[in-house]
C-alpha cells in the first residue's frame, strides 16, 4: 500500500518538479546555481553589514586610500592585492557585487515584465495589436542592444538607475518576442478552449493558463538575458559611462585597472575574472535550465 | 530571386525611418540646453536666444525630426556641438575603421568558430570536443574589454610582438595592429558561432538522408560539407547575422581599450562631451550597417535555402 502510494506520487510529480530533477542532475549548471546564489548572499551580506554599521566598514575598508601600499600584489593579509589607491581588491570584489547583480537583475526584471506584457498582448489578440507591436519591437530590435543602451544613457545621463533604465529599454524587445512566441504555441490547444467553454475571461485565461504553461522559455530567456545585461553593465561602467568611481562596481574597476595595466597584472585580472565567473555560472544555469525544461529531451 | 531581394530592400525603408526616429526621440530627451553647451557659460541670454532660434530648438520634436530627415538624406547630419566641423565629414572619415574591424572581427569568428564546431559535432564526447565546449563556454562568458587587456598583457607586453594600441599606417604596421582588436572583438562571436555550428550539425548528423548518402558510398568529407554542413548552415548564419549586431556594440570597447580611431570611440567621446548630433550621427549609422547586414544575411538565406528561393520563382 505504501509502495503504491510512492509510485503514485513519482508519477504525479509536477512538470516543475520534474524539470528540478533534471536540473540537479546536470553538475555544471548545480555548479553556476551554486556560485550565484554564493554572490547573492555576499551581496545580501554586505547590504546588512552597511545598513547596521552606518556603511562605517564601508567607508574604512572599501573606498578609503592607503596610498603607501598602492598597486601590492596579492599577499597574506591581502589576498587579491591592492589597487590603484591601496585599497584591498577583495573587499571591493565583495562589495561590488550587489551592483551587477541587483542591477542586472531589477533591469531584466522590468524588461521581462514590459516586455511580457506586449507580447502577450501581441500573441493572444493576435491581427492589428500584434502587428502594431511587433513592428515598434523590430524597430528597437534592429538597433543593437548595447548601442541602443549607450545611446539612452546618452540621454538620461550615466547614474546607477539610468544605466538599469537603459538596459531595461534594451531587453524588451527580446522578451516580448520569445513571451509572444510561447503565448502562440499554447494559445490554441485544448485546454484553452476548455477554460473559454466553462467561461473564462481573456485575463483570466491570460494569467491562469497561458503565462505559467509558457514559463519555460521565458525563464531560460531571462536566465541568459542575465548575463547579458550584467555584461552590458560591466561594459557601460568601463566605458565611464555607467556606474562611477569610487562606487566598487567590476567594470569601473577594470576601467581604473587599464591605466596600470604596465605596473601590476592583478588589477586587471581579478576583477575581469569576477565577471567572467558571474556570466559563465548564469550562461551554465541557462543551458541546464533549457535542457531541463525542453519536453523534447524527456526520458 | 530579384523581387524577393526587392522586396527586403523596400523593407528597409521603414526600418531605417524607425531607427532613426527613436534615436532622434531618445537623444532630444537630454537634459542641458544644446545651446549653452556651444557657447559656453558667459554667453548672454539674448545671444543664447538666437542660437536657439538657429538651431530650430523653438520648433516642435515632430518638425525639427523631419528637418533632420529631410537633411539626413541630402548627406547631412547637422554641425558638431564641440568643434563646430559637419558631423557627416567627422563621421565618415571614421566609418571604415569601423567596418574593417567589425569586418575582420567576423572573419575571426567564422574561421575559428565554424571548423571547431564542424570538429565538435563530428566527434561528439570525445576529448576535443569536451576541451572545444569548455573553451566555446568560456569564451562566450568572456567580457570582450577584459579580454582585449589580457590579450594585450600577453602580445603587448610580455612578448612584445603586436602594438597594444593606435593604428599603423601603411599595409604592414596596419594589419599588426588590427590583429589584437580584431581578436577582442571577434573571439566571443567565435565561441557563440562554435557553439551554434555544434548544435546545428548534431541535429542533421543523425538524419536519414545522410545515412543514405553513406549508403552510396560517398567519401566523408563529401557527405561533412555537401550533405551535413550545407543542411546545418541555416540557423549558423542566423546567428553569424547576430552577433554581427553585438560586434558593432563590442567596437566601441575593443575601440577604446585599442585607442582605435572608430565610430565606436568617436561616439563615446561624444557622449562624454555632450556633443549630441554627433552621437546621433554615430548611432544611427551603425545601425543602418546593421541593417544592411541583416539584409544580406536574408539574401544569403535565399542562395542557401533552395525553398525560399523556390516561392519566389514560382511569384515570377
Amino acid at each position: 500500500m505504501k509502495e503504491h502510494k510512492a509510485m503514485q506520487e513519482n508519477t504525479q510529480r509536477s512538470l516543475w518538479q520534474e524539470a528540478w530533477r533534471r536540473f540537479r542532475q546536470n553538475k555544471m549548471a548545480m555548479v553556476g546555481l551554486a556560485f550565484i546564489s554564493f554572490l547573492v548572499l555576499v551581496s545580501i551580506t554586505t547590504l546588512l553589514i552597511d545598513f547596521f554599521t552606518d556603511s562605517s566598514i564601508y567607508n574604512e575598508y572599501v573606498v578609503k586610500q592607503d596610498l603607501f601600499s598602492r598597486l601590492k600584489g596579492p599577499s597574506p593579509e591581502h589576498i587579491f592585492g591592492q589597487d590603484e589607491f591601496g585599497r584591498d581588491i577583495l573587499l571591493r570584489m565583495l562589495w561590488g557585487a550587489r551592483y551587477s547583480l541587483f542591477t542586472g537583475g531589477l533591469a531584466i526584471i522590468c524588461a521581462l515584465i514590459t516586455g511580457g506584457i506586449l507580447g502577450a498582448l501581441s500573441g493572444f489578440y493576435g491581427g492589428k495589436t500584434d502587428t502594431i507591436i511587433m513592428r515598434c519591437m523590430d524597430v528597437l530590435l534592429a538597433i543593437p542592444s548595447m548601442l541602443l543602451a549607450t545611446a539612452i544613457v546618452a540621454a538620461l545621463g550615466t547614474s546607477l538607475w539610468n544605466v538599469m533604465i537603459a538596459i531595461a529599454i534594451a531587453y524588451i524587445p527580446t522578451f516580448a518576442r520569445t513571451v509572444r512566441a510561447a503565448v502562440l504555441t499554447v494559445k490554441d490547444q485544448d485546454f484553452i478552449e476548455a477554460a473559454r467553454a466553462i467561461g473564462c475571461g481573456d485575463s483570466a485565461i491570460i494569467f491562469k493558463y497561458i503565462i505559467p504553461n509558457s514559463l519555460a522559455p521565458i525563464i531560460v530567456q531571462a536566465t541568459l538575458g542575465l548575463a547579458g545585461a550584467i555584461l552590458s553593465i560591466a561594459g557601460l561602467s568601463f566605458l565611464g559611462l555607467g556606474i562611477k568611481p569610487p562606487t566598487p562596481e567590476w567594470g569601473a574597476m577594470l576601467s581604473n585597472a587599464r591605466v596600470y595595466i604596465r605596473d601590476a597584472w592583478h588589477v586587471t585580472v581579478i576583477p575581469g575574472m569576477g565577471i567572467m565567473l558571474t556570466i559563465l555560472s548564469l550562461n551554465l544555469m541557462g543551458d541546464g535550465l533549457r535542457d531541463a525544461m525542453d519536453p523534447k529531451l524527456k526520458k | 530571386m530579384h523581387k524577393y531581394i526587392l522586396k527586403r530592400l523596400l523593407m528597409l525603408i521603414p526600418v531605417i525611418l524607425g531607427v532613426t526616429f527613436v534615436v532622434f526621440f531618445i537623444l532630444n530627451l537630454a537634459p542641458g540646453d544644446p545651446a549653452a553647451i556651444i557657447l559656453g557659460d558667459q554667453a548672454t541670454a539674448e545671444a543664447l536666444a538666437m542660437k536657439r532660434e538657429e538651431l530650430g530648438l523653438n520648433k516642435p520634436l515632430v518638425i525639427r525630426y523631419l528637418n533632420y530627415m529631410s537633411d539626413l538624406v541630402q548627406g547631412d547630419l547637422g554641425v558638431s556641438y564641440k568643434n563646430s566641423i559637419p558631423v557627416w565629414d567627422q563621421v565618415i572619415e571614421r566609418l571604415p575603421n569601423t567596418a574593417m574591424l567589425a569586418v575582420s572581427g567576423i572573419l575571426v569568428a567564422l574561421l575559428i568558430g565554424i571548423p571547431i564546431g564542424i570538429i565538435s559535432a563530428k566527434k561528439q564526447y570525445s576529448l576535443i570536443d569536451n576541451v572545444a565546449m569548455v573553451f566555446a563556454l568560456i569564451g562566450v562568458s568572456m567580457p570582450n574589454f577584459w579580454s582585449g587587456l589580457l590579450l594585450v598583457m600577453l602580445f603587448s607586453l610580455t612578448l612584445g610582438w603586436l602594438p597594444s594600441q593606435g593604428m599603423g599606417t601603411g599595409f604592414g604596421p596596419l594589419l599588426k595592429s588590427l590583429i589584437l582588436p580584431s581578436l577582442t572583438l571577434g573571439l566571443q562571436s567565435a565561441a557563440m558561432v562554435a557553439r551554434m555550428t555544434r548544435s546545428s550539425m548534431l541535429e542533421v548528423i543523425r538524419q536519414d538522408y545522410i545515412s543514405t548518402a553513406r549508403a552510396k558510398g560517398n567519401d566523408e568529407k563529401n557527405i561533412t560539407y555537401q550533405h551535413m554542413l550545407k543542411n546545418a548552415l541555416i540557423p549558423i548564419i542566423t546567428a553569424v547575422g547576430l552577433q554581427f549586431g553585438n560586434l558593432l556594440g563590442g567596437a566601441m570597447l575593443a575601440e577604446t581599450v585599442f585607442s582605435w580611431p572608430g565610430l565606436g570611440r568617436l561616439m563615446v567621446e561624444s557622449i562624454k562631451s555632450k556633443d549630441i548630433p554627433m552621437v546621433l550621427g554615430c548611432v544611427i549609422l551603425m545601425a543602418t550597417m546593421f541593417t544592411l547586414v541583416n539584409l544580406l544575411v536574408d539574401i544569403i538565406y535565399a542562395f542557401v535555402d533552395p525553398r525560399i528561393k523556390s516561392i519566389y520563382k514560382k511569384g515570377r
